[in-house]
C-alpha cells in the first residue's frame, strides 16, 4: 500500500514523450465531428470501459498476491464485509449492520439477506469463516494474516450472522474487515490456495465476474446478474496490461483506452497545451494516499536532539517542492492522515519555511561555524549528512531541493539513490543511515502503531527510524483498543499534535492522483470526495452515441 | 559446461542484495517479518546458497524447472495438469513462441534487406550507391530503438490511425474470421518487427558487403570474368555463396538473442515475451525463473556454437575434410 517505486525505463521514457509532444505541434488527427462530448446524456446501461495497468495480477486471490494489480481487479469481484463511503467512514458492504459489545471485544456482522455468489449459490456466514479460516491458516502465506491471527473466536450462530472475539479491544479490526475480500467455501475447500486454479478463474459476489483472462494482454470482466448490491452501469470492463506509461499515454490519445493515471507533467502541461486532447479528455485530481517524508536515523547523533530535527524541518522549504517536484500539484501536510478526514486534525499547521529560526535553533544546539567555511561545526565536527532514498525520480528531486536549503543553513549534504531491493536490505534493515527519504500511505485507519511504536524497532519492522517516545506509546496502545470513533479521534488528534512538535521526520507533502478521463464516460463526482472519484464506478455510464462501434457485442 | 554456468549464475543472483519477500509487500505495515519468514521458508530461501544451489540441481536433473514465486506458483517452463485437469501453464511456454516469432521474423526481414544492400554496396564500391547505404545503415544503427518506437508509435498509432500501437491483438480479435485474425497480427506486430530489423541491419550489411568485396577479389573472379560469363552469373553463382559463408556464423551465433527478447521493446508493445519475463523476475528476485531462463539461454547458447560449427561444415567442403587453413 505504500510502496511506490518506479521504473527507470520508464521514467525515462515518460519524460522523452514529454519532449515528443512539446516539439510535434499540432497533428491533424482526430477524425471527429461526432457527437458532442461536452452535452449532458441521461444515465443509461450499458457499453464497455477500456483502462490500462502497468503490471499483470500474479493471482485474483488479493490476500495471497498482496499486490495493487491484483486488488484493482479483485475489488470488482469480490465484496467485503465493511467498506469506506465517499468520505471514508466505514459502511456495510456485505453486512447491513454490525454491533461492538460492551467491552470492545467482540464485533458481531449482520449479512444482509438472500446474498448470492456469481454462480448462484447462497453466500452465508459459513463463507466468511471459511475466508478468515483461509487467511489465518499456517499453510496460506498471507501478508495480511496478523490482524486476522488477533481473533481469539470466530463463530457463525446463523447463517447471517458472523461474531468474532478477540483477547482484547482492537480497534484496527473494523478496518481490516473492511480489507478483508470474501472467498467463496464451496469452490475453495480443502484447496491449497497457492496452487488452486481459482485464482485465474474466479467466482466472487460483487458488480463484475471475470469473462476471461489472456496472459500478459488484458482481463476483461463483465456485470455479474446475481451482483449483491445491484446493478452497475457499465456492462464490459476491460483491462489491458501495458507496462510502459508513454505506450499508454500514446493510448489514451489514440481513444484506445479510457482512462489512465497522469504525472503532474502530462496533467499541468502536456495536455492543456493540446486542443485536441483537451477536448475529449477531463482531468481529476484527488488527494492521493501516500506521503513523502524525511526520517532521521534518531540513533545516530545529532538526530537524537530535537532541536536539530526541529531546526531541520524550518530550514526546509515545502512550498518549493511541491512546486518544483509536483508542479504545484500537491500539499503540504501536518499529520500521517488525509487532509479532510475525521483523523487528520484541523488545529495542527505545518512547519513553516524560516532559516532564521533554523539557524538559532542549531545554535542552541551547540552548532557553530567556527572555522568560516560555510559549514557548522560542533565539538570541532562539521555538520554533515548522506540522504538516502530509492530511485524515485519525486524523491531525489526532493532531497536535492533539500540539499540547498540545508546547504544556506550550513548543513553539508550528500545524496545517495539506490535500487529498491539493495535500500531495503542494505540501509533500511541495518539502520545503517542518516536521513532517508521515502513515503508512507495516508492509511484509512489511524493506528500506525506499527510505524511508530518503540516496540517495533526489530530489523525487518517499520520503525527503522529508531522512534521512542513515551506519550506516543501510550497514545498509540489507548487507539488500538477505542472503538468508538469519536474518543478515537481524540487520541489520534493528539497523536498527531506531538508528532509534529517532536519532528521525528519531516512531513515533505502529499500528491495529488490525477486521472486523465475520456469524456464519453459520465457520471463521475467532480470534485473528487475524500475516497476519490472512483468511489461511485458502478454508477458512471458511457451514454450510447459515445460508445466505441468496434467492441459493441 | 552447463553445471559450471548454471553455479555462477546462481551465485551471482544470490549476491544481489534483497530476496522475494523483500518486495511482494516489503514497504506495508500490514505485512508482519513474521508472514515474510513464513515466505522466506516456504520457499527455501532461509537456507545457506551452496544447500539451494543442491536443491536446484536435484530438481534440474528431473529437467524440472520448478515454480515460480512470484506469479502464483505458475510452473517456470512447461505447463503442469493437476488431479483436477486444470492446466496451468508455463512461463517460459507462454512467452518463448511470442518473442520466437517476432525475432525469426525480423531476421528474416533483416536478411532479406541486408543481402541485397550488401550486395549492392560491394559492387557500387565507394559509389553514392554504397555512400547512401552506409549512411543509412548507421543512422539506423545508431538511433536509440526505443527512441524510434515511440516516434513511430506516435506516427503511424496517434496522428494516423494506421497501425495499433500497442499489444498483440485487438480486443475484439476472437470476433474476426482466420483472414482477419492474420491481419490483426501482423498489424501487431509490424512495429515491435521492423524496429529491431532497422537497427540491425548495419551489421548484417557489412558483413555481406566486406565478403563480398573479399571474394570479388580473388583469381576465381577474375576467371569466370575472362571466360565471358555475364556479371550475373558471376555475382550470383561464384560470388555471393563464397561471401555468404560468414554470415553461418552469425547467424549461429543469434541463436540465444533468438530466444532472449529485448526488455524495452516488449516493454514499450507490450509484449509479453521473454525479455520481460526475465528482467521482471530479476527485480522480483524470482530465482527459478531466473535460473530457468539463464538456463535455456546457456543451453542454446552451446547448441548455437555446435551448430555453426556444423552447418558451416556442410556448406564448406574445405572445412569438412580438413583441408581449409582459416
Amino acid at each position: 500500500m505504500t510502496k511506490t517505486h518506479s521504473g527507470f525505463i520508464k521514467s525515462a521514457s515518460v519524460s522523452f514523450v514529454s519532449l515528443l509532444l512539446l516539439a510535434c505541434g499540432s497533428p491533424h488527427s482526430t477524425p471527429d465531428a461526432g457527437p458532442d462530448l461536452n452535452k449532458s446524456y441521461p444515465a443509461e446501461s450499458g457499453g464497455t470501459l477500456i483502462s490500462a495497468m502497468t503490471g499483470e495480477p500474479s493471482g485474483l486471490i488479493s490476500m495471497i498476491a498482496g499486490e495493487s494489480a491484483s486488488s484493482a481487479i479483485t475489488s470488482n469481484i469480490f465484496n467485503t464485509l465493511l467498506k469506506y463511503d465517499k468520505n471514508l467512514e466505514l459502511e456495510g458492504d456485505l453486512v447491513k449492520s454490525w454491533e461492538i459489545s460492551a467491552d470492545q471485544k467482540t464485533i458481531t456482522f449482520r449479512l444482509k439477506p438472500n446474498l448470492k455468489w456469481a454462480d448462484n449459490k447462497p453466500l452465508t456466514s459459513d463463507d466468511v469463516l471459511f475466508t478468515w479460516q483461509a487467511v489465518t491458516n499456517e499453510k496460506t502465506a498471507s501478508p495480511y494474516a496478523s490482524d486476522f491471527q488477533l481473533v481469539k473466536k470466530a463463530e457463525t450462530p446463523d447463517p447471517l450472522t458472523f461474531r468474532v472475539s478477540y483477547e482484547q479491544a482492537y480497534a484496527p479490526a473494523l478496518d481490516s474487515w473492511a480489507g478483508l475480500q470474501i472467498l467463496p467455501k464451496h469452490l475453495l475447500q480443502g484447496q491449497d490456495l497457492h496452487t488452486t486454479p481459482f485464482v485465474r478463474n474466479p467466482v466472487g459476489s460483487h458488480y463484475y465476474k471475470l469473462d476471461s483472462w489472456t496472459h500478459g494482454e488484458n482481463l476483461r470482466l463483465s456485470r455479474n446478474p446475481n451482483s449483491v448490491l445491484g446493478q452497475a452501469r457499465i456492462d464490459h470492463l476491460v483491462t489491458r496490461i501495458i507496462p510502459d506509461n508513454s505506450a499508454q499515454f500514446l493510448e489514451l490519445m489514440a481513444d484506445h483506452i479510457d482512462y489512465m493515471g497522469l504525472d503532474p507533467i502530462k496533467y499541468s502541461r502536456i495536455i492543456p497545451a493540446r486542443p485536441e486532447l483537451q477536448k475529449k479528455l477531463a482531468l481529476y485530481k484527488e488527494l492521493g494516499n501516500s506521503y513523502t517524508y524525511m526520517g532521521f536515523n534518531l540513533k545516530h547523533k545529532p538526530f537524537d536532539d530535537v532541536r536539530v530535527r526541529r531546526a531541520i524541518n524550518y530550514a526546509i522549504d515545502k512550498q518549493e517542492i511541491i512546486d518544483g517536484v509536483y508542479l504545484g500539484l500537491g500539499i503540504n501536510i501536518a499529520s500521517p492522515y488525509k487532509p479532510g478526514t475525521r483523523w487528520s486534525n484541523p488545529a495542527l499547521k505545518p512547519y513553516p519555511y524560516d532559516p532564521a529560526k533554523a539557524r538559532e535553533l542549531l545554535k542552541e544546539a551547540g552548532f557553530t561555524d567556527s572555522n568560516g567555511d560555510g559549514i557548522l561545526e560542533r565539538d570541532g565536527k562539521p555538520f554533515a549528512f548522506e540522504i538516502v532514498t530509492n530511485q524515485n525520480k519525486e524523491r531525489e528531486k526532493s532531497a536535492v531541493l533539500i540539499q540547498r536549503r540545508l546547504k544556506e543553513v550550513g548543513i553539508d549534504v550528500k545524496i545517495r539513490a539506490i535500487e529498491w531491493a539493495s535500500f531495503i536490505s542494505r540501509f533500511i534493515k541495518t539502520g545503517d543511515f542518516d536521513v532517508v527519504v521515502l513515503g508512507w500511505g495516508l492509511g484509512l485507519d489511524p493506528d500506525q502503531y506499527n510505524i511508530w511504536h518503540s516496540s517495533q524497532q526489530a530489523p525487518g519492522q517499520f520503525n527503522f527510524i529508531g522512534y521512542s517516545n513515551p506519550a506516543i506509546d501510550k497514545l498509540l496502545e489507548q487507539g488500538r483498543v477505542e472503538l468508538n470513533p469519536d474518543k478515537r479521534m481524540k487520541i489520534y488528534h493528539e497523536f498527531s499534535r506531538v508528532l509534529l512538535e517532536d519532528s521525528p521526520i519531516v512531513y515533505l507533502s502529499a500528491g495529488y492522483g490525477l486521472t486523465a478521463i475520456n469524456k464519453r464516460v459520465k457520471g463521475i463526482d467532480d470534485p473528487a470526495p475524500p475516497a476519490g472519484i472512483g468511489h461511485n464506478s458502478q454508477d458512471w455510464y458511457i451514454p450510447q452515441p459515445l460508445r466505441r462501434n468496434e467492441i459493441n457485442r | 559446461m552447463l553445471i559450471g554456468i548454471s553455479l555462477i549464475s546462481f551465485l551471482i543472483m544470490h549476491l544481489a542484495p534483497g530476496d522475494i519477500t523483500n518486495n511482494e509487500a516489503a514497504f506495508n505495515p500490514k505485512a508482519s517479518e513474521e508472514s515474510r519468514q513464513k515466505l522466506r521458508e516456504m520457499y527455501n530461501l532461509d537456507k545457506p546458497v551452496i544447500v539451494q544451489y543442491g536443491l536446484w540441481l536435484k530438481r534440474m536433473a528431473t529437467l524440472d524447472f520448478g515454480k515460480s514465486f512470484a506469479s502464483h506458483q505458475k510452473p517456470v517452463f512447461w505447463q503442469t495438469t493437476d488431479k483436477d485437469g486444470n492446466v496451468t501453464k508455463g512461463l517460459i511456454q507462454e512467452a518463448l513462441p511470442i518473442t520466437l516469432m517476432i525475432n525469426l521474423l525480423g531476421l528474416a526481414i533483416t536478411l532479406l534487406l541486408a543481402i541485397p544492400l550488401g550486395i549492392v554496396a560491394a559492387r557500387r564500391y565507394q559509389g553514392w550507391q554504397d555512400r547512401s547505404i552506409t549512411l543509412f545503415n548507421f543512422i539506423g544503427f545508431s538511433i536509440p530503438g526505443f527512441w524510434l518506437s515511440l516516434l513511430l508509435m506516435y506516427w503511424l498509432g496517434v496522428v494516423n490511425n494506421w497501425f495499433p500501437i500497442s499489444g498483440l491483438h485487438s480486443l475484439d480479435y476472437e470476433s474476426l474470421n482466420t483472414w482477419g485474425k492474420v491481419k490483426d497480427s501482423l498489424a501487431h506486430l509490424f512495429l515491435p518487427v521492423i524496429i529491431p530489423s532497422i537497427t540491425g541491419l548495419a551489421g548484417i550489411t557489412l558483413f555481406v558487403k566486406n565478403g563480398m568485396l573479399d571474394v570479388l577479389h580473388h583469381d576465381y573472379i577474375t576467371t569466370a570474368r575472362a571466360k565471358g560469363l555475364n556479371e550475373r552469373k558471376v555475382i550470383y553463382t561464384h560470388a555471393l555463396r563464397n561471401a555468404l559463408l560468414p554470415l553461418i556464423t552469425i547467424i549461429g551465433l543469434s541463436i540465444p538473442g533468438l530466444i532472449g527478447g529485448s526488455v524495452i521493446a516488449e516493454t514499450i508493445f507490450a509484449i509479453p515475451g521473454m525479455g520481460k519475463l526475465f528482467f521482471d523476475a530479476v527485480l522480483m528476485r524470482d530465482f527459478p525463473v531466473v535460473m530457468g531462463i539463464l538456463t535455456i539461454g546457456s543451453a542454446l547458447t552451446l547448441i548455437g556454437n555446435l551448430l555453426a560449427d556444423v552447418m558451416y561444415a556442410w556448406a564448406d567442403p574445405r572445412v569438412r575434410r580438413g583441408v581449409a587453413k582459416d
